[in-house]
């Protein structure tokens, strides 16, 4: 018996919903982050899996567009964190809580 | 099948550890180990294109950006106003609703699944392997989007510089 649509869906949900745990529950930007990946690659596995079931190749090539996506979002924000913690020696998000400074 | 319990296992409990882990270095190797994982299930799914590009991609381009970074700045301990010796998920206020909050998106999105009754069955015969079928589709009927692909690159390039880059006055 091989797995079906709704298995690899179900693991795509868990591993996304580990992710929004991340986010919820860490005070550390960088792990943040870290968890905005784990739920792109939540996402990217549906895609693969809808393309597979569907029989097209749509489904991967979604997949690079997200790659790509999640690579710009790295640099930024990892760009962002290096600023952050020069002006306040921190990466607890609690302690940015002014726009401007 | 066996493969498959095997690939989620491990990625499933690596992305678990990720978010447990109180120094970030050890968060991102962990998050490899997941992402690796996660290409073979890719391999299982018939995409041996999308599992090379995880693995060079993901695993070795945008890994590396997150683990240069960890160490750059050199701050491996969460400062918060809780107890630095209490486990970071083991503390009390907020992260009781954010661990709600979780658990309740995983009962929707599975209870959601459940309702999908034979909508997701077994996967057709006649995968789309080949690179060369994904290719000829991604500079023709995605040209577009991938030309604005090299745009988002490259103002994200632009952006990580100037946002990064010390100040002159300082």
């Amino acid at each position: 018996m091989s797995p079906t649509l709704n298995d690899y869906l179900i693991l795509s949900a868990i591993l996304f919903a580990i992710g929004t745990a991340g986010v919820f529950l860490r005070r550390n930007l960088i792990t943040i982050l870290l968890s905005i990946e784990i739920m792109l690659n939540a996402v990217n596995l549906s895609f693969v899996a809808f393309g597979r079931s569907f029989g097209t190749a749509d489904g991967q090539i979604i997949v690079f567009f997200v790659m790509t996506v999640a690579a710009a979002e790295a640099a930024v924000g990892l760009a962002i964190v290096i600023g952050l913690f020069r002006h306040r020696e921190s990466l607890n998000p609690d302690t940015f809580t002014s726009l401007k400074w | 099948m066996t493969f498959f319990y095997l690939f989620g296992a491990v990625a499933v409990i690596a992305s678990l550890l990720v978010i447990a882990q109180r120094n970030p270095i050890y968060s991102v190797l962990l998050l490899i180990a997941s992402f690796g994982a996660l290409s073979g299930l890719y391999v299982l799914l018939d995409a041996p294109f999308v599992a090379v590009t995880q693995i060079i991609v993901y695993a070795g381009a945008i890994m590396v950006l997150f683990l240069f970074v960890v160490m750059l700045l050199n701050a491996p301990h969460e400062d918060t106003e809780h107890d630095e010796r209490v486990h970071p998920l083991r503390r009390p206020g907020p992260m009781r609703f954010g661990a709600a909050l979780a658990v309740a998106l995983v009962v929707e999105l599975l209870w959601a699944l459940t309702r999908a009754g034979s909508a997701g069955g077994a996967f057709p015969e006649g995968a789309v392997i080949s690179v060369r079928a994904i290719g000829k589709s991604l500079f023709t009927d995605y040209a577009f989007p991938f030309e604005v692909t090299s745009l988002l690159i490259l103002v994200a390039m632009v952006g990580a510089v100037i946002l990064a880059k010390r100040e002159a006055r300082q």
